[in-house]
């Protein structure tokens, strides 16, 4: 029930609706709760709604911290991310 | 897959995992409560216990809106569907949920009622759309997460002149549950539930925010840290907790900045306001009647309300006797310690409601738990390529 995924947008449709994507599967949500969706953002798609955008510079902070604590015990390099 | 492999990758788990062992002190028990089914899922499903310090104890919240979901409103929603004018659409996890008499929407479906299960509320508009002779009734339920796309759906509804639409409102309202869990008298009791901290809901939150959550900081001197649905997001927010328990602070953190905010979702809180109004009391399955802790359809939507419209009874009943989902859900039990688990309860065959979903305390244990072999494991990044 309370499963969420992020899916790129692949294409604004009218009536507030979107072809998302993940994993190579394609469907059509709706944008209806939130402003300012464009092509290519990620959008968080429960129940056929995109929640929320995906903020994908906080995304890549996040990593980053996941890089320094792997390095800080030892586990060598920070990865690609 | 984008934003969602990264934060699976075993061998950062294992470095978060680390820091949690260095963090932890010694002769002191932590005590932390996951509050949203998405999170008991996750942590049964990637085994992340046996990855914590024994010190460290995951208890299990009343924040799957299945298992929360009282026998009295499936009850209502069965004889609604009986009803040859009427079709019910419902999400389907809530399809094999108990009620009384051993029946649920699956036995009716079978045998003969009109039940369609559907992914969205958008669905249950295109099936009013289809059948216009017919009364398409949407029993709506989930937490702050499934509530907008219900705003959204009776207010397209109206603007589109749909007529023969209306919704059952189960929607319930996370720091209510959390408030009444603090209040209850078994966490007040000392020796009853401890609960340090909180690892607050993900989704939920994207749409309120973190601000809510301010109050138990202050209030009920609790730290709360938000935290995403992987692996990776999990294990980092329980070890912002330990931190925050050694150090005596009690404040809203946040781990899941990617997707929340403090403000939380305007746009999505609007709608819901704009449809919705707070319910004077809700009967919660585990909990009991909880006061402000549901929404209602506003009155000028009131014929899109079904209880209103078609003039449904609730009428609360007692839950199975053996079932301890009432004490699993307020964190006093396990699933292991209730006699029916995994016996005369199981995920195909559930006498209560935690064993419904796959977010349910109970069927979360009895998949990835019991013999823990369906536990996945956690890999390289690169390397899980589903
Ligand atoms: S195992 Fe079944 S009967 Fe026992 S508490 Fe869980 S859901 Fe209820």
């Amino acid at each position: 029930m309370c499963l969420a995924l992020p899916m790129r947008v692949e294409r604004i449709l009218p009536d507030e609706l979107a072809v998302v994507e993940m994993g190579g599967v394609q469907k059509t949500v709706s944008l209806a709760l939130v402003d300012g969706v464009a092509e290519g953002d990620y959008v968080i798609v429960h129940v056929g709604f995109a929640l929320t955008r995906l903020d994908a510079v906080e995304a890549h902070k996040t990593l980053a911290l996941f890089a320094q604590i792997a390095q800080a015990t030892g586990e060598g390099g920070g990865g690609e991310a | 897959m984008k934003f969602i492999d990264e934060f699976r990758d075993g061998r950062i788990a294992a470095s978060v995992a680390r820091s949690i062992h260095g963090e932890v002190m010694a002769g002191r028990t932590y005590h932390i409560m996951e509050f949203c089914g998405g999170h008991t899922h996750a942590i049964a499903r990637y085994g992340l216990p046996e990855l914590l310090p024994a010190s460290i104890r995951l208890v299990h919240g009343p924040g799957c809106p299945v298992c929360v979901l009282p026998i009295s409103r499936i009850d209502a929603a069965l004889a609604l569907a009986r009803d040859a004018r009427v079709m019910l659409c419902t999400y389907a996890d809530v399809m094999r949920v108990p009620a009384s008499r051993r029946q649920s929407l699956l036995t009716a479906k079978a045998a003969g009622a009109d039940i369609v299960m559907v992914y969205s509320v958008r669905d249950a508009l295109s099936v009013a759309r289809a059948h216009p002779e017919r009364e398409v009734v949407f029993f709506a339920i989930g937490f702050e997460t499934t509530t907008p796309p219900t705003a959204a759906a009776i207010l397209e509804a109206e603007r589109t002149g749909l007529k023969n639409f209306s919704v059952i409102c189960n929607h319930v309202l996370t720091p209510s549950a959390i408030q009444s869990l603090l209040d209850s008298p078994e966490v007040r009791r000392v020796g009853g539930v401890r609960i340090d901290g909180f690892i607050g809901p993900s989704h939920v939150s994207t749409v309120i925010g973190s601000r809510p959550y301010e109050f138990f900081a202050t209030e009920y001197e609790k730290p709360v840290v938000i935290a995403g649905f992987e692996p990776l997001d999990v294990l980092q927010a329980v070890w912002m907790l330990v931190r925050q328990i050694n150090e005596g602070r009690c404040e809203v953190e946040n781990q899941f900045t990617r997707a929340v905010t403090r403000e939380g979702n305007r746009k999505a809180q609007a709608l819901v306001g704009q449809v919705f109004e707070l319910a004077r009391t809700f009967e919660w399955r585990g909990l009991g009647e909880v006061p402000y802790s549901a929404l209602r359809i506003q009155g000028r939507y009131a014929r899109f309300d079904a209880e209103r419209r078609f003039g449904l009874a609730i009428k609360s009943v007692p839950d199975h006797k053996g079932c301890e989902c009432g004490a699993i859900l307020r964190g006093l039990k396990q699933p292991q310690e209730c006699r029916l688990f995994g016996t005369a309860c199981v995920p195909d065959n559930p006498l209560g409601s935690c064993m419904v979903s796959s977010e349910g305390a109970c069927a979360a244990h009895y998949a990835y738990g019991r013999y823990r072999r369906d536990v996945v494991p956690l890999q390289h990044a690169s390397r899980s390529a589903s």
